[in-house]
């Protein structure tokens, strides 16, 4: 009985490790002098994106779309979830663009669910990502989860 | 000047209009242990420079703090290319059009991979060109670019002095003094070392041929 609750353990250890694997940048970034480094950039990320989020919506549910706008939106969230190494979102972003170069109104409208879904996925990782880095580096045991 | 400690040595100028890059750059900038100063854009890194833009955006910004143009002392200027108003191209053409600011070597950022934007970019004088996310590896190419355009300021500062010391001594007012001509021509290292190398090499040479050169 106690072997299912290892397993259920260990990977749980190795999902955290594959996030901190997946997440390397921003986490190479932190270190002693800057413990709140990762907190601060993933906070950021948060704000910013569901910002741009609720800004497309908007801009989708015009009568006249300003397509130059909601590119220039989605251009932005392409550009900092890039940055933060949020893959999946990045390419949701860029086929959202195609959409929006067409002045297509419909595929912009399920590229935003999409990059929504995939924006939401992306934000539980580094929630869980954030509690475990708090964690360690209050307890100092970061070498455990670094291969 | 004397001898600067090797760690906030370079002072380096961030301009990048969304606020997770600004975070990042400045980062990887403060760990290779640089002075970084951050804007949000073309315009404010132009004021912060010391030059004026016609059209004015909103004087009051928190993060930059007005200084005069004497005590900024900026070594490199890091900027993204897509920028609303002014992009980084424009901003990087408007500093090698400034007499005062043309020696500061710009690199530029983009989340893009255009090879005729990168072409454009280079030709107009930018030193490097980083694709976005920018890693550490990128940040550890600035120093070189740092170190050359400082050492060239530092040549030129010996050059005026050498002239102006050549010119106390000289008497004769519109007589030029052979031993100045001479003077000059030394301190072209470069010309020189290209003349010695396409003269071959001449087996009468007994001595090196940076004899009296600087070398750095």
């Amino acid at each position: 009985m106690d072997g299912g609750l290892d397993l259920l353990q260990k990977q749980l250890v190795d999902y955290v490790a594959s996030l901190f694997n997946e997440f390397n940048q921003i986490q190479s970034l932190q270190d002693e002098s800057n413990p709140d480094f990762v907190v601060e950039v993933v906070s950021l990320f948060f704000e910013d994106s569901e910002k741009l989020l609720n800004e497309l919506a908007k801009s989708l549910d015009q009568q006249d779309v300003d397509f130059k706008k909601v590119d220039a939106h989605v251009h932005q969230l392409k550009g900092s979830s890039s940055s933060i190494g949020a893959q999946r979102v990045q390419n949701a972003c860029a086929t959202f663009r195609h959409y929006c170069d067409e002045k297509n109104i419909e595929g912009c409208l399920t590229c935003l669910q999409q990059v929504r879904n995939e924006y939401f996925l992306v934000k539980g990782k580094l929630e869980i990502l954030l509690k475990v880095t708090k964690q360690s580096t209050s307890r100092h045991s970061y070498s455990q989860l670094h291969s | 000047m004397g001898m600067a400690a090797e760690s906030h040595e370079f002072h380096v100028l961030a301009v990048d209009d969304s606020h997770i890059d600004r975070k990042l750059i400045e980062r990887l900038l403060k760990t290779s242990s640089y002075q970084v100063t951050t804007v949000d854009s073309g315009s404010k890194a132009l004021e912060f420079l010391g030059l004026q833009e016609d059209e004015l955006s909103h004087p009051n910004q928190p993060s930059v703090s007005p200084s005069s143009q004497q005590d900024v002392q900026v070594n490199l200027i890091i900027t993204d290319y897509c920028m609303p108003g002014m992009t980084g191209y424009d901003l990087l053409k408007k500093i090698k059009e400034s007499s005062s600011l043309r020696d500061i070597p710009v690199v530029i950022m983009s989340s893009d991979n255009v090879p005729s934007r990168i072409s454009r970019c280079l030709e107009e004088g930018a030193e490097e060109f980083f694709l976005k996310p920018v890693r550490m590896s990128d940040v550890n190419k600035l120093r070189p670019h740092m170190l050359k355009a400082k050492y060239r300021s530092q040549d030129r500062e010996k050059q005026e002095d050498q002239e102006q010391i050549t010119e106390s001594q000289d008497e004769g007012g519109d007589k030029k003094h052979p031993r100045r001509l001479q003077q000059l021509q030394l301190q072209k290292p470069n010309n020189n070392k290209r003349k010695s190398m396409d003269e071959g090499l001449s087996p009468d040479r007994t001595r090196p041929r940076y004899n009296g050169l600087t070398v750095l």
